[in-house]
């Protein structure tokens, strides 16, 4: 019994981190049509920048907000100047469809370059604020700390923020009919170039966020984030690419899966299920659990 | 001058002359109806003057300001609202969201609240669905929407792409009616590029008749509706 109710919170916790990534993802594919691999090289660099104000401030309360801040602005410039003027450009022929995917790896190459070459490639640690130790009730010590009550309690935060922008602002509306019709909301009078960076800038906050949540439990470095731009793109597969609610249901599936498959089997299957889960979904339900026009909406 | 002026006007799809050398005029206030078969270019007339294309020669000018170099959504807000073919709806907002759209920009929320009322008086069957989902619409209710979505950015120059698609005969008699009586009320400058030759001559001040890119006749809609050579070749009836 307490190795269920570990096993639960755990995979809440890691969690609610692939579903901030997932979200990330879900925010730029369905207004743009790219998959983002540039993502994990933002929130690598959003998280140095975190690390930095924690290093020269001692206060991680303080670099959340700025490493969130940090990757919206990364977000919005990586959306204006590179992705804008490579859709008008690549515009025609057999790059076309694929240009903005490839560029997106171009990209998270050179993040990763340039983090190794400002932070150096040497791991850096990035303390948690509160204790990382379990949590002890009566006799029992759960492998469950505070950290990770921080985690989902950051998490579940962002998403309300999203969700009530998106649903009960102006700002909201015109980002969804942005995404979904851009041509007509252009012609009702929508700034879509605009929105879209405004999108791409919410993308890289949460991707930021994912990034200073995660790295406590392990440790910085140029290439520390790319796992759990896996993990995001599985999870937001298996919320049908499209759908914010279906990012965020997607990331807390997975990580109970993994949760429950590291505690019950082995922890050396934790890298195989995410694939075989994206395999799984993407030959049985290859819209994902909230795909289509309703998995739009949410 | 006045109203809508075409010259010289050229619209290229790749290596096909979609519009060849087009030129007519609408003074403000007037109607006119673009009639031709499909493919003769009327869509692309459309949308090269509401932003979405680029001519490759010619000049398009609306009260004497130039239409062409600005994105659509600069146009909507100075006034030219195209009304894209069909349903020119987002399907998966609601209808209220969908009004909403041609407001959002717009500074004086007063006027957007008395502009959503009069629409919503206008359509009252729009009024009854403000939260159902814009999928769940017909046609004709779409054609609406998609008009009323316009009258809120409080339209100079409305640009109408097949209103009468898809809708059953009584409900086009029925918007083309709304049409007239709202530019004659608000005293709009409408363009409407139609295949139903008929009940958009019928509303219009003036015919453009274009065939395969090219004009083949303008002049007062009642004068070519009686043009027994054009009712036989191009106006089908």
């Amino acid at each position: 019994m307490d190795r269920l109710i570990s096993a639960i919170l755990i995979g809440l916790s890691q969690g609610a981190i692939y579903s901030l990534m997932a979200l990330a993802l879900v925010l730029v594919f369905r207004s743009t049509r790219v998959i983002n691999f540039a993502q994990a090289g933002q929130a690598v660099v959003s998280t140095y920048i975190g690390w930095e104000v924690v290093t020269r401030t001692g206060n991680y309360w303080l670099a959340l907000p700025i490493a969130a801040i940090a990757g919206a602005v990364v977000g919005a410039v990586v959306e204006t100047f590179l992705m804008r003027p490579l859709s008008k450009r690549a515009s025609k022929g057999a790059i076309a469809p694929v240009a903005s995917v490839i560029v997106t790896l171009g990209l998270l190459g050179v993040l990763h370059s340039g983090a190794a070459i400002i932070w150096k490639g040497d791991q850096k640690l990035l303390e948690s604020p509160v204790s990382a130790m379990g949590i002890t009730v009566g006799e029992t010590v759960y492998p469950f700390s505070q950290t990770d009550f921080l985690i989902i309690g950051t998490a579940l935060l962002v998403m309300l923020t999203f969700s009530f922008i998106f649903q009960k602002t102006n700002l909201g509306l015109a980002l969804r009919a942005s995404a979904f019709q851009p041509e007509i909301a252009r012609l009702a009078g929508v700034r879509v170039d605009r929105i879209r960076a405004i999108g791409w800038a919410f993308a890289g906050a949460a991707g930021a966020i994912a990034g200073v949540l995660v790295t406590p439990g392990s440790a910085l470095s140029p290439n520390s984030l790319d796992l759990l731009l896996v993990f995001g793109f599985v999870a937001a597969v298996i919320g049908g690419l499209e759908s914010l609610i279906g990012a965020a249901l997607g990331g807390i599936l997975l990580g109970l899966a993994l949760s429950f498959v590291g505690l019950y089997v082995g922890t050396s299957l934790t890298f195989v299920v995410p694939f075989v889960i994206l395999i799984l979904v993407l030959l049985i339900k290859p819209s994902g659990l909230i795909g289509g026009r309703k998995g739009r909406n949410a | 001058m006045n109203g809508l002026v075409v010259s010289g006007f050229s619209v290229d799809h790749g290596a096909i002359r979609a519009i060849d050398s087009l030129s007519f005029s609408v003074t403000s206030g007037q109607l006119a109806a673009v009639i031709g078969a499909n493919g003769s270019g009327k869509t692309t007339l459309l949308r090269s003057l509401s932003g979405l294309k680029q001519p490759t020669t010619g000049q398009a000018t609306w009260q004497g300001i130039s239409l062409l170099g600005k994105k659509p959504e600069e146009l909507a807000r100075q006034g030219v609202l195209h009304v894209s073919d069909g349903k020119s709806v987002i399907p998966e907002l609601t209808v209220k969201e969908n009004l909403a759209l041609g407001g959002i920009w717009r500074r004086d929320k007063k006027d957007v609240a008395a502009a959503t009322a009069e629409v919503i008086d206008l359509f009252p069957r729009l009024g009854e669905r403000m939260t159902q989902s814009a999928d769940t619409l017909s046609g004709g209710e779409r054609q609406m929407l998609a008009i009323g979505r316009a009258l809120i950015s409080r339209p100079k120059l409305l640009l109408l792409d097949e209103p009468s698609l898809g809708l059953a005969p009584l409900v086009i008699e029925q918007i083309f009616q709304t049409i007239n009586d709202l530019r004659l009320k608000l005293g709009l400058t409408v363009v409407i590029v139609e295949q139903n030759a008929m009940s958009a001559l019928r509303i219009a001040d003036i015919g453009v008749i274009m065939n395969l890119g090219k004009l083949v006749a303008e002049g007062s809609a009642k004068e070519l509706m009686n043009d027994p050579a054009l009712r036989a070749a191009y106006l089908g009836y």
